[in-house]
């Protein structure tokens, strides 16, 4: 049984993301009734995998981006989401991160919205269209009337930036 | 264990976004398993969706809406997700890491090969992408694939042994993304059978006359 804190802070976290979860899903094309179920979903999801939650490994928006998104796929599209699974045997795990890398994990959220906000609008536009439009990247080219490898090239440069930023390797 | 050939960062950021279907999916996210170069990439990208996320304007849902969700929270919950199929005894690492080992029903040794001819094999892979086809091939140690081209786009993900063509040699975990421009002629390496996922949406195109006159038999 949840006690009234966490029920009080699970009410918080309602106010500031479903709105959101809502508007993404419905400028992803998704109709409004849709949508609110997609949220509900999403939201209970919350609620259950809380304590899945690491904040070390992402901000909590990236977190509930992936369950909206995961849920999406199942709701609406009616398919499935091939996923790898860190316990199983072939998975190849990561070398343990260097001490430093943890701290800057913790800043994810900020610098990738720093990281973000630098990059040529161009390129911002192409994520944009990316995750909202669901277009495949020719109909991304003919949008912005653009070459289609002008489109793989935005691609490729922002997340080099993107990884740059963070110091990963390329 | 090292990979050379990732997929591309499209692929990669369509996988992050959810806009990738199904088998090509199966593809990245089995590469995934293999790959924390790639996992970290994905990763930068999902934090670009919470970004997008966290910069959208509300759109207010119903009263009703929140009731509804606030009721739930005391719903008992059910059972944690599948558990995953047994792992090979004796602690060896599967030859096939989830998700494909899912799909397959098992590992390696739980594929029904049906004869592709030309001394290969192939198993098809069911996913829900009615226009993609994804199939496991076996190409014997130091045998060639025929040559062919691709009508659309073809991805190939190396699981055991390996095969080079003039673009470069191909370990497991290492991806192949050809498109129509490619013609190669990929050899396993003669070390052990080269064992790799492909995904396609369109049938390859065999250039040699004989390889087109078996091609609708063998069902490639
Ligand atoms: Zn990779």
């Amino acid at each position: 049984m949840a006690d009234a804190q966490d029920r009080s802070a699970f009410a918080a976290l309602f106010e500031h993301f479903a709105p959101r979860i809502n508007a993404f899903l419905q400028r992803q094309g998704s109709d409004p009734a849709q949508a609110e179920e997609v949220v509900q979903e999403t939201m209970v999801n919350v609620w259950r995998k809380a304590s899945l939650f690491d904040p070390a490994r992402a901000s909590a928006s990236t977190w509930v981006f992936t369950i909206a998104r995961n849920l999406r796929i199942d709701m609406i599209r009616k398919a499935s989401r091939p996923e790898p699974d860190m316990m199983d045997p072939a998975f190849v795990p990561d070398a343990d991160p260097p001490p430093e890398e943890i701290i800057v994990r913790n800043q994810t959220a900020g610098r990738l919205k720093d990281a973000v906000a630098k990059l040529p609008q161009a390129q911002q536009d192409v994520l944009r269209l990316a995750f909202f439009e669901e277009k495949a990247h020719p109909q991304v080219a003919e949008e912005l009337d653009i070459p289609l490898g002008t489109v793989k090239s935005r691609i490729r440069l922002a997340f080099k930036s993107i990884r740059s930023e963070f110091g990963d390797p390329s | 264990m090292s990979i050379h050939h990732h997929p591309s960062e499209e692929l990669l950021l369509d996988y992050a976004a959810g806009a990738l279907g199904e088998a090509w999916s199966l593809a990245v996210a089995t590469h995934l398993a293999l790959c924390p170069a790639c996992r970290r990439t994905v990763g930068r990208m999902e934090a670009v969706g919470g970004k997008l996320l966290d910069d959208i304007a509300p759109q207010p849902l119903t009263d009703s809406a929140r009731d509804a969700v606030m009721a739930r929270l005391d719903e008992p919950v059910g059972k944690p997700e599948s558990i995953a199929p047994a792992a090979p005894a004796g602690g060896s690492v599967p030859h096939l890491p989830r998700p494909l080992r899912d799909y397959v029903g098992g590992d390696t040794d739980a594929v029904a090969w049906r004869r592709l001819g030309l001394g290969a094999y192939q198993a098809l892979i069911l996913t829900g992408d009615d226009n993609v086809t994804a199939r496991l091939l076996r190409i014997p140690a130091g045998k060639p694939v025929p040559t062919h081209t691709h009508n659309g786009l073809e991805l190939t993900l190396v699981l055991c042994g390996a095969f080079s063509d003039a673009t470069g040699h191909y370990g497991r975990g290492d991806l192949q993304e050809a498109d129509e421009n490619l013609e190669h002629r990929p050899h396993a390496t003669p070390e052990e059978d080269c064992i790799c996922l492909a995904v396609t949406d369109a049938p390859l195109r065999f250039s040699s006359f004989a390889a087109r006159m078996v091609q609708p038999f063998i069902g490639i």
